[in-house]
């Protein structure tokens, strides 16, 4: 408390002194100046481009491809075009299927590394979160060779023990898929939940343990939702990851045929606008998928600003 | 937006000052371990259960096998003939094939695999450089200064958080060709000094480290604002702004749709496109596929290294409000 009441005077004493007007602005010239035409820009250019399309035989004008203004049709095109809407569909599927058993995981570990039952903290907790350190491309890459019978040394275990593993499967890949997220991404969740429940203060603890909780109780009615903010911080950023999904797709597609060339809106927008010839289509694209993000971020903030004010309720009693 | 305030409040075991903000969250991981181990034999018996501690070391080693294997056998398999990589069990050593497989794999294609890594460097490494001094320097002016438009900037920030660069990535491409700048190093440079979450990052830093007697006495003496910034609060902004390199460092490393999009030329790419371009090309290129095994192995290292060499600093960082990778 006393911090912000520090902040507040020491920005009034900055104001007085006239002299330094100037000053804040000059720090942030570099940000702005590149978040306008970086950020902001692009989003126009899209916004702008979907509304045309190119014409490409040369209607009186020689040959040359010009664009036409076209108001909605890009957008009417990308709703009807079922592939599109599939890739939205399976996207949330993913999502619904990856995010809850990535932060259990994440959870889980968490609350272990934080309890007195785990040995050898920091090489389990290295470990966890070493994948961290591997690109999600190199990843995917790695995880395709791990899936390939002819290389993998999982599936000729599993053939040992009488299991046909066919992870690239039509019914298994979005499976394969998960699990290569879930791997690459659980080290980062685990760690944030983590730090926030070494932030608690220890004596709660002690004040439940005196009152008769045992370990399990208390992570269940004490630590998780002590920490209820910064799990719902991560189901927001990973939900928004997932529907940004590109990498594992596009690179798992080069070794099977089981993952459509617009298997996510992403790869959708990336085929519309290389392969497919069609920028302006690509950009009505974007701004569609922008926009659903947008929309889902506002849901599941609003979800947690219910979670949160119920979790604080609860503490305070 | 209202995301941002979980991630204020988290910051809250890291608020000393830098100097010792990474050596208190050292401390702090494994002070309440000493003080809890104690007090469960000292209150009697409540020492974890024997079949608690065993399912947790089963469960413990399962998951280290998980996260581990992937990695072991990204090694192993970087030490093998392409021969021996389809004819010898996958998670044993063979004959060391390593020097040669690397001796091919700089002989490829003109060693343009070195060209990739150079690349990656060069995106990453003076990427995260000059994107750290502006994200640091913006996030100063919004902790140190009031002025008009300083909550327009801020709300700018938060909400772009939550903005994923693979949205921005088509439009950007879009822009970058009516600058002419598609296919060139800039590109793919430029974009990345854009980074929201180092900007909060910075401003919780400074909010935190810069004490504003310092300031006030800096400018009693005289010194400029810029001077001030750039001698004084710089220098109390140093494990913050190695926290921002990190991060920065890792996800322009990781990028992979902009960059696809935008460079054609193959001696342009960074080491993700270049090995994905490959992976593709070695499903019918024999050999193909050592090249890719060895290449991964090579573009893991410079990060695992980083990584483990600065972990206080990443810790303290994601303590400081989550991670936009």
């Amino acid at each position: 408390m006393t911090k912000t009441a520090d902040k507040s005077a020491r920005v009034a004493r900055r104001a007085v002194s006239g002299g330094l007007r100037l000053a804040p602005y000059m720090f942030l010239v570099p940000f702005v100046v590149l978040f306008v035409v970086f950020m902001v820009v692009p989003i126009f250019i899209a916004l702008y481009k979907s509304f045309f399309s190119i014409e490409r035989s040369g209607l009186g004008f020689g040959g040359s491809n010009n664009s036409i203004f076209v108001g909605f049709d890009n957008y009417i095109q990308a709703f009807q075009n079922h592939e599109f809407i599939k890739s939205f569909g399976r996207v949330l599927l993913f999502a619904v299927i990856q995010v809850p058993i990535m932060l259990a995981f994440a959870l889980l570990l968490a609350l272990l590394f934080d309890s007195a039952v785990v040995r050898f903290k920091r090489f389990f907790q290295l470990s966890v979160f070493l994948p961290y350190a591997v690109p999600s491309v190199v990843a995917a890459l790695l995880w395709g060779f791990l899936y390939q019978p002819k290389v993998s040394p999982i599936v000729s275990i599993l053939s040992h023990l009488g299991v046909n593993a066919q992870f690239l499967s039509p019914d298994m890949v979005m499976w394969s898929m998960i699990n290569i997220v879930i791997w690459s991404v659980t080290g980062v969740n685990m760690i944030i939940i983590f730090s926030s429940l070494q932030a608690v203060p220890r004596d709660i603890y002690e004040a439940a343990r005196i009152d008769g909780a045992g370990e399990i109780r208390t992570a269940l009615q004490i630590k998780i939702p002590m920490v209820s903010g910064a799990v719902m911080l991560t189901t927001l950023f990973s939900i928004i990851g997932t529907f940004q999904l590109f990498n594992e797709p596009q690179v798992l597609r080069s070794i099977t045929s089981n993952i459509s060339a617009s298997y996510s809106p992403n790869m959708g927008i990336y085929q519309a606008t290389t392969v497919g010839g069609d920028p302006n289509m690509g950009s009505a694209m974007a701004i569609i998928l922008g926009l659903a993000t947008f929309v889902l971020s506002l849901v599941v903030s609003v979800a947690t600003n219910g979670k949160k004010s119920t979790g604080k309720k609860k503490g305070g009693k | 937006m209202s995301n941002a305030m979980p991630l204020g409040a988290t910051t809250q075991p890291t608020r000393r000052s830098t100097a010792n903000a990474a050596g208190s969250s050292k401390i702090k991981a494994k002070k309440p371990r000493k003080q809890r181990q104690p007090s469960y034999t000292a209150e009697g018996g409540e020492r974890p259960a024997l079949w608690a501690r065993s399912i947790t070391w089963v469960l413990m080693i399962a998951v280290a096998i998980y996260f581990l294997i992937p990695v072991y056998w990204l090694i192993v398999a970087s030490t093998k003939s392409t021969g021996d990589l389809f004819s010898t069990p996958g998670l044993w050593f063979a004959n060391l094939n390593l020097i040669d497989n690397i001796r091919a794999l700089t002989e490829y294609d003109g060693g343009i695999f070195w060209r990739w890594l150079l690349n990656s460097f060069i995106y990453s490494g003076v990427g995260s450089l000059l994107m750290t001094l502006i994200s640091v320097m913006a996030g100063y002016a919004l902790a140190v200064y009031k002025f008009r438009g300083r909550n327009v900037v801020l709300a700018a920030v938060m909400g772009s958080m939550l903005v994923p660069t693979t949205v921005l990535a088509q439009p950007t491409y879009l822009l970058l060709v009516q600058l002419g700048m598609s296919n060139t190093m800039l590109g793919v440079l430029l974009p990345s000094l854009v980074y929201p979450f180092g900007v909060m990052l910075g401003f919780i830093f400074a909010s935190q480290a810069v004490p504003v007697e310092i300031l006030e006495a800096a400018r009693i003496d005289g010194a400029s604002e810029a001077r001030t910034f750039f001698s004084i609060s710089s220098r109390l902004l140093a494990n913050g702004a190695v926290t921002i390199i990190l991060f920065a460092f890792i996800g322009t490393w990781n990028s992979y749709m902009l960059p696809l999009l935008v460079l054609n030329d193959v001696k342009l790419q960074p080491i993700t496109v270049g090995l994905a371009g490959w992976n593709q090309a070695s499903q019918t290129v024999p050999g193909l596929q050592t090249m890719v095994i060895v290449g991964a192995m090579i573009s893991v290292i410079p990060v695992a290294i980083v990584f483990m060499s600065l972990q206080r600093f990443w810790k303290s960082g994601l303590a400081a409000g989550g991670v936009k990778a």
